[in-house]
């Protein structure tokens, strides 16, 4: 197995391994035929109960899983014609964030997304997807293009959060966010927004307001990572996969709150075990929120944006 | 006893540093936690609680705030029955519900944001107002709904809209509920900003995180008050990534300002002055024109025309209330 097994599926692999060597045997015996049936069924009744019923700190771990695809994978089997572009015009290009033109279904787009390295060299120059200012204003810069020419605007989110650094302070990170958020607020273009992986807290709304927010299956948003919640509230890092419960923070608790529009299902063990399926199942889903959005013009959007935040809260009077 | 051992001074040994009377009766006696002057209390709070040594500005309450800057009896609270609910069940140290409780208790107020009308040199304005003593001024549902209808209300009416931050964040206890309060705000402030009125923003100590990357960063005039800490992620959690000491300075409103976030850093004496000029400035026709004077036709013009496109008239001029001004002393003496 070449792809990083978590914790908690081991007892399954260690399973699967089994079985593989089984099979790769040249003269195998009765007995092995045997056990070779017995461990067909095992394996399948392990996969039910180990996915089954992930937790939500073990939906983490896979929405964290080193192999899990990246924003730019879906983009390369999402769109046709993906062009990238750099830069804020004002300081630097942040390569945190991915933004281009593209055609979805032959329709000219724009695509902001959150990339993520493969590899820890990848990852420095990536920044592991941590955004700084430079990068939500490249954002905001493609985003404008969008409006200008008339085109939706698809948004992957996958970050661990904003920046928190010298530099991201210096340059005014919690302006550049703000600033999405209000001009994103009122762009008269469909926006349909699509959390791949980890969307942590600002830094994924940074980018995220829109008329859609989808959800992978094993992917997380929040208003703060369980871990930093457990070092504030718990006063202890290590209590994360309880602050995860307490949280709330997968896409069913999300759809119940009327966060979150729909949960995009995953191939069993996520993502990283079934690209194309998983990629297959966020098309469809775009499609289908896009051709409800597609024909309605800009005011209705932007009121209809409106709306859908102005209700969003819980209190009483 | 020979006279040579005779001890000739009594010696006094200093008390341990625990049994030091450190601290001074409630009420009477304020210790400045910058300089540790002992202030008499009563000249503190009339120089709105900035240290008449060295300057220092000490947190104010909204209430304390909020008479500081609008025309006395002029604030009109509003939505002052809304309040947190706890749709998660969230329980940390101790339940959020009873958390909630004994905050309400404790400081009299239902969260962590007071809003409403009120008048500053006669001008109306649409107000929020913070409140640290509440959660650290976190934003949860209720501050995100009340700042959300105070701007929807300076928008209703036409009137500008001033906001006092002093918050440590988003309200974890909410989780995603409090995030989503950062967009629906913000999508307050477009609309607010479409019908070109004003935002002018107070930042206090400290403004940081969830606020920030929302409504406290998006005035069309941004005020610091002096040495506030304002930024997006907090000191700790920068020094933890960066494992470094950070410069002193760092996130203060002088540094902030310094890197172009705010307009201005104003001591606290001087703010209610500077909210009433920015008003005058940029809510409307000048308000020294009078009905008919032809020999000023030419700023007349102009006003009424302005009048004419943004559909205000100019304020009725008020006397603002005696013994508010602030002493000098107050002002921050240069370090």
């Amino acid at each position: 197995m070449s792809l990083a097994v978590l914790d908690f599926e081991k007892p399954l692999y260690e399973k699967i391994d089994e079985l593989d060597r089984l099979r790769a045997k040249d003269k195998p015996t009765s007995a092995d035929a045997l056990r070779l049936r017995t461990l067909e069924g095992e394996i399948e009744q392990l996969r039910r109960e180990i996915y089954g019923g992930l937790t939500p700190i073990q939906r983490i771990k896979i929405a964290r899983h080193m192999a899990r695809p990246r924003s730019l994978d879906y983009v390369q089997y999402l769109f046709s014609g993906w062009t990238e572009v750099h830069g804020d015009r004002g300081f630097a290009d942040d390569q945190a964030c991915l933004a281009g033109y593209a055609r979805f279904d032959d329709v000219p787009c724009a695509v902001i997304g959150q990339q993520k390295g493969k590899d820890t060299k990848e990852n420095l120059a990536r920044n592991f997807g941590m955004m700084h200012p430079e990068g939500y204003r490249k954002a905001l810069r493609i985003m404008r293009n969008a409006v200008k020419f008339d085109m939706p605007i698809f948004v992957f989110i996958d970050t661990p959060g904003a920046y928190p650094g010298i530099g991201a302070e210096e340059r005014g990170q919690a302006e550049a966010i703000a600033r999405n958020l209000l001009e994103m607020a009122r762009m008269p273009v469909p926006i349909l927004c699509t959390v791949i992986g980890e969307g942590a807290s600002g830094g994924a709304l940074g980018i995220g307001v829109g008329d859609r927010l989808l959800m992978l299956e094993n992917s997380w948003y929040c208003v703060i990572s369980p871990e930093g919640c457990a070092s504030i509230l718990f006063r202890d890092a290590s209590h994360a996969p309880r602050a995860a419960e307490a949280l709330k923070l997968t896409g069913p608790d999300l759809v119940a709150q009327g966060i979150v529009d729909e949960v995009i299902p995953e191939p069993p063990g996520g993502a990283h075990r079934d690209f194309e399926t998983t990629a297959k199942n966020i098309q469809e889903a775009l499609r289908r929120h896009f051709a409800e959005l597609q024909h309605k013009d800009g005011p209705t959007l932007v009121e209809e944006r409106y709306q859908r935040y102005r209700r969003m809260g819980v209190f009483e009077e | 006893m020979p006279w040579y051992k005779k001890p000739q001074f009594t010696a006094l040994k200093p008390r341990p540093a625990a049994q030091q009377p450190h601290k001074v009766p409630d009420g009477l006696w304020h210790r400045c936690p910058a300089c540790l002057a002992i202030l008499y209390m009563r000249d503190f709070v009339a120089n709105l609680r900035v240290c008449t040594q060295c300057g220092f500005h000490e947190k104010l309450s909204s209430k304390e705030r909020i008479e500081m800057l609008v025309d006395e009896g002029s604030f009109q609270e509003t939505d002052a029955t809304v309040r947190a609910l706890d749709p998660l069940g969230f329980s940390d140290s101790q339940p959020y519900t009873r958390r909630l409780e004994s905050t309400r208790k404790k400081t009299g107020l239902m969260d962590a944001v007071r809003t409403g009308m009120a008048t500053i040199g006669g001008q109306r304005v649409s107000l929020a107002v913070m409140d640290f003593a509440f959660i650290g001024g976190s934003m949860g549902s209720v501050v995100g709904e009340k700042v959300t209808r105070a701007i929807e209300r300076a928008i209703g009416e036409r009137t500008p809209m001033l906001t006092v931050v002093t918050s440590g964040g988003a309200r974890m206890q909410e989780s995603t509920y409090s995030l989503m309060q950062m967009a629906k705000t913000s999508a307050a402030l477009a609309r607010l900003d479409d019908a070109r009125l004003p935002h002018i923003v107070i930042l206090t100590n400290p403004s940081t995180a969830g606020v920030m990357a929302s409504y406290g960063s998006l005035g069309d005039v941004i005020i610091g008050e002096p040495d506030a800490l304002i930024g997006f992620a907090g000191p700790r959690v920068i020094e933890q990534t960066i494992k470094q000491t950070l410069p002193r300075g760092f996130q203060r409103s002088e540094f902030v300002k310094e890197h172009g976030f705010l307009d201005m850093v104003c001591p606290r004496s001087e703010l209610r002055d500077t909210v009433e000029r920015l008003l005058s400035l940029l809510s409307g026709p000048a308000r020294e024109t009078t009905e008919e004077s032809p020999a000023s036709a030419s700023g007349n013009g102009h006003a009424s025309a302005r009048a004419k496109r943004t559909g205000t008239t100019p304020p009725a001029a008020a006397k603002r209330p005696a013994g508010l001004k602030p002493k000098a002393s107050a002002r921050r003496k240069k370090a």
